[in-house]
């Protein structure tokens, strides 16, 4: 049982305050998921540059040797930003896919986080405010970006457990609930090849829609599909690159609320994340219906 | 004349026993599912496959009187006010006026407050009889929410947030027409003589992100003052006791299937559920790992008997127990001397379990005025407290036998098992070797 | 008019010194600023008093309220008013999940929208909520009134046991057990009633009504796929 934030900006002056506004609506979920917190942010792309987050338990001193290796074994300039325990990998986009070959190969305490042209993902265990502290939040700027809170139902209180997930390149998924047939569905998808490290039901959806995706469906699509497919309850958040999608389960108990002024489109699962967001008293704030897909986009 | 061939000797079949046989003819003439009251009935693995391992050259016991053995628990210590205080590490569990009679509901109050040890209401509400009758009442708070109120509220020394029971987890209550009187109408705003409907989950949260929140308002409703008990029946008891923790319990209260209710589907009180045998550990072990274990108190129910239970499950890591189907049999229920009524009933004394029916001839599980006229409620609390009073000296006979003078320092190591399920369930080795199933380093 | 600022002087402040008054208080009017959202606000109250909160609130606002007029000056979040008992709460924004839940008395009044479950068990209080509901409305609702004067969301009154439902607007679709039932004079006269009472300008003949139709009363094995 969890909280999730997510915030979408139409105003670029905003921008620079994403990871601000964004790590103090995270913290006031706090009593929701005392165990692990996690954050996706859109931010800066370059043409032609892929980013991968990666993360190595307790972290890695030798990153400097790392970012040569790797810039010899691919033959392409690369550099990594360390983050406490994470680190962001800037590569060519056409060497991407090789680099998480040849991490998975010769470095497998290396965990990538995710991939794409913005995003950036972290996350610890620990109290949000602890995590958001520790990676700098506050500090990051963007277009957009979710957040989670996590209180552990069914699965162990670690870095994998926590969530968000990655589901493909510049793609995330939060989830707040319990589904009930994620054990059967974790068997399936393992014996379809996806790989996945932890028992935590978040993982498996996560993994449900990066599958439906590789077999030529849109995210929305898949999310269609996860209702039919899925047992239990859930609100998902998911993070696209352009913005982000929301998918509630068809009884619809586990809470969601959104807010949107010419500024910004937030989410939720409590009012209480959106009090302090400027203009939140003229925001037009309403619930998303069940089994119905949401999209905002820039 | 000798018979020519000799003939094989009639088998009855393992699988198709009488009683399968029976429910299959009843249900093919019915079409309706069977109903009954108890827990599960079945042979299951349960305390019985433990035994203590008593005072020898290397440990010593304590002579009775004397040298005391304490059996006070105080239960709520973690946000509450004013924590309640008990005699004993014996309650009396959640059972609603309208399961039964109220002749049945004061003879537990009386027995209870004799004994020093509390109440609990059930699915129906708080009757002034009862608040009356008993010294500590715990009121729960069930999905139904019949008869809920904030007066209430604030006359319970403590809250118990019911999510679930170890005879159904997973299932609401029920109460069939023939229970719903004028009166107990009246307190579930209900229409008389219908079957009352079962809510399985609370009206307004899902979820322990949305129990603490809860929480927050049952604590700010009465002035931060009582604790607040949260009730789940065994089934992922890890889980589940890491999940009360974290939304704010102060007690957890956690019932095995051999627990009783009023009345459910048979299917549901004999397969869903697991043995309170097994899931005391892991409740332990979770309280444990979150640095709470004795902060956050653990009640168990589910099959209490008698002193060794109690003593058992305090070893496992227990700091109470609660007891149901067993305060009842002390009232009188299932009682021999009714034989001749039960076989009226198609039962015999043990045996019966259609307390839905309202026909009790002990007249506890009925509502009809002339049946529960036969319970003397004096006479019966009588006897409840009498049989708690033999259960906590049982329990401190133990103990002492173990070198201990407090019930609550049993512990594991104090055990050790019969069978090998046992063992692997109460994790304490199999007598006569250091082995369990699951031991970590062995292998298995 | 007493002021207490939420943000400022916490929850325990304001809940203590509201659930102090008595009936016969001279402290009878209280506005609440700074909610922000938070959870269980104006709980528990037992006195004929007024309070105003300025703000949209979180969770379980006005639980089991006994005698208090609460007005919200926002919207408010799941469970508004649930087991209330007597008084008069009005929401002039929308109300998350489960408005009213299992309340016993007196009347809700939601001038925006409600969520889904809305007046879910309700046990003989009155809500009357001037726009849309959400599903599962009015599940087990055993007594009482809900008045919608727009439209209903899925499985409205599913389970239901004797509280009365009106409708204004359409009914997405109907749960188990409960159906369209007759207007008469008596239902028009206790919307009448309602209607005023929350301050709509909608007319009781502009509805429908929807009550149980009683066949769940009795177990029936026939029935058998509706459980």
């Amino acid at each position: 049982m969890c909280g999730i934030v997510g915030l979408f900006l139409k105003d670029k002056s905003l921008e620079p305050k994403l990871g601000q506004m964004l790590s103090e609506m995270l913290i006031t979920m706090t009593d929701r998921g005392p165990d692990s917190a996690g954050i996706a942010i859109y931010g800066q792309e370059q043409k032609g540059r892929s980013k991968l987050t990666v993360q190595s338990e307790g972290g890695r001193e030798d990153y400097a040797a790392l970012q040569n290796d790797l810039a010899a074994a691919l033959e392409t300039d690369l550099s990594i930003t360390t983050n406490d325990t994470h680190a962001v990998i800037d590569v060519a986009a056409d060497k991407a896919s090789e680099l998480r070959t040849i991490l998975s190969a010769q470095h497998p305490d290396i965990r990538v986080m995710s991939q794409g042209d913005s995003i950036e993902i972290y996350k610890e265990v620990g109290l949000p405010g602890a995590v958001s502290e520790r990676f700098h939040v506050s500090a990051m700027s963007g277009s957009h970006g979710i957040g989670h809170t996590r209180m552990a139902t069914e699965s162990a209180v670690t870095t994998d457990g926590a969530h968000p997930y990655s589901t493909g390149p510049d793609q995330c998924l939060v989830h707040n609930g319990s589904l009930s047939n994620h054990n059967a569905l974790r068997r399936k998808l393992t014996r379809n090849g996806i790989k996945i490290e932890s028992q935590n039901d978040t993982e498996v959806g996560a993994a449900y829609l990066t599958w439906k995706m590789s077999q030529g469906n849109s995210l929305g699509e898949a999310l269609e599909s996860s209702l039919k497919d899925l047992d239990g309850f859930f609100t998902f958040v998911v993070g696209t690159k352009d913005g982000f999608g929301v998918l509630r389960d068809p009884i619809a108990c586990k809470p969601a609320v959104l807010a949107e002024t010419d500024q910004y489109v937030a989410f939720g699962s409590e009012h209480r994340a959106l009090v302090n967001l400027p203009g939140i008293e003229d925001a037009r704030v309403w619930e998303p219906e069940p089994a119905t897909v949401y999209f905002w986009s820039h | 004349m000798e018979p020519k061939t000799p003939r094989t000797l009639p088998i009855q079949s393992a699988t198709f026993t009488k009683e399968v046989n029976a429910e299959i003819r009843r249900a093919a003439a019915t079409g309706i599912y069977d109903i009954r009251g108890g827990g599960a009935k079945r042979k299951l693995p349960h305390f019985d496959d433990l035994v203590f391992l008593g005072a020898s050259v290397s440990r010593y016991p304590l002579e009775g009187y004397r040298e005391t053995c304490n059996t006070k628990v105080t239960l709520g210590t973690r946000f509450a006010k004013n924590p309640i205080e008990l005699d004993i590490p014996i309650t009396i569990a959640g059972m609603s006026f309208g399961a039964l009679s109220g002749q049945a509901k004061e003879a537990l109050g009386r027995g209870a407050s004799a004994a020093g040890t509390s109440t609990t209401t059930g699915d129906g509400g708080m009757t002034p009889e009862e608040r009356g009758h008993s010294s500590k009442l715990v009121y729960q708070y069930l999905p139904s929410r019949y008869g809920m109120n904030p007066d209430d509220l604030r006359k319970a020394d403590a809250i118990e947030v019911v999510v679930g029971q170890g005879a159904k987890p997973g299932g609401g209550g029920m109460l069939l027409g023939q229970k719903i009187s004028d009166r107990v109408a009246q307190m579930r705003t209900l229409p008389k003589g219908i079957d009352q409907r079962s809510a399985c989950r609370h009206p307004d949260w899902t979820g322990p992100d949305d129990l603490e929140i809860k929480l927050l308002e049952l604590r700010e409703i009465t002035n931060w003052k009582v604790p607040i008990y949260v009730k789940v029946g065994a089934t992922r008891p890890y889980y589940d006791t890491a999940l009360a923790v974290k939304s704010g319990a102060d007690v957890v209260v956690l019932d095995g299937m051999q627990g009783g209710t009023a009345a459910t589907q048979d299917v549901f009180i004999e397969h869903v559920g697991i043995p309170i045998l097994a899931a005391i550990r892991p409740a332990v072990r979770a309280l444990q790992d979150l640095g709470v274990h004795r902060d956050v108190q653990l009640i168990v129910s589910g099959g209490i008997r008698n002193g060794a239970d109690v003593a058992k499950a305090m070893a496992l890591g227990a700091d109470a127990v609660a007891i149901g189907t067993a305060a009842l049999i002390a009232l009188g229920d299932n009682d021999p001397k009714w034989e001749a009524e039960y076989q009226k009933l198609g039962t015999t004394a043990g045996a019966y379990d259609d307390w839905h029916e309202g026909q009790d001839p002990a007249g506890i599980t009925t509502q009809d005025p002339t049946l529960s006229a036969r319970l003397d409620p004096i006479d019966a609390g009588r006897r409840l407290r009498n049989y708690l009073k033999v259960m906590t000296l049982e329990a401190q006979t133990i103990a002492r036998a173990c070198g201990h003078n407090d019930l609550r320092n049993l512990e594991p190591e104090d055990l050790c098992a019969v069978t090998v399920e046992a063992a692997a369930m109460a994790q304490v080795p199999l007598a006569g070797t250091d082995w369990y199933p699951g031991k970590p380093g062995t292998g298995y | 008019m007493l002021t207490y600022d939420l943000a400022a002087d916490g929850l325990r402040g304001l809940n203590a010194a509201l659930q102090a008054q008595s009936p016969d208080t001279n402290q009878s009017q209280w506005d609440v600023i700074n909610p922000k959202g938070s959870h269980a606000i104006a709980v528990g109250l037992n006195a004929p008093i007024d309070v105003t909160v300025h703000g949209s609130t979180g969770y379980y606002c006005a639980g089991m309220n006994q005698q208090a007029n609460i007005r919200v000056k926002g919207s408010v979040g799941p469970g508004v008013c649930e087991n209330m008992m007597s008084g008069k709460v009005v929401i002039e924004g929308d109300a998350s999940q489960y408005a009213g839940a299992t309340g016993h008395g007196c009347l809700l009044v939601i001038k925006g929208n409600a969520s889904s479950r809305c007046g879910i068990s309700m046990k003989g209080m009155d809500i009357v909520v001037h726009r849309n509901i959400g599903h599962m409305s009015a599940f087990m609702a055993q007594a009482g009134n809900l008045v919608v004067c727009g439209d209903a969301g899925d499985a409205l009154g599913d389970s239901l046991y004797e509280a009365r439902l009106f409708v204004r607007g359409s009914v997405k679709s109907l749960g188990a057990d409960c159906i369209e039932k007759e207007m008469r004079p008596e239902h028009i006269a206790i919307l009448s009633d309602l209607l005023e009472k929350a301050e709509s300008d909608a007319k009781p003949e502009e509805f429908k009504r929807y009550g149980s139709a009683r066949k769940l009363y009795n177990f029936d094995v026939d029935k058998n796929t509706t459980y």
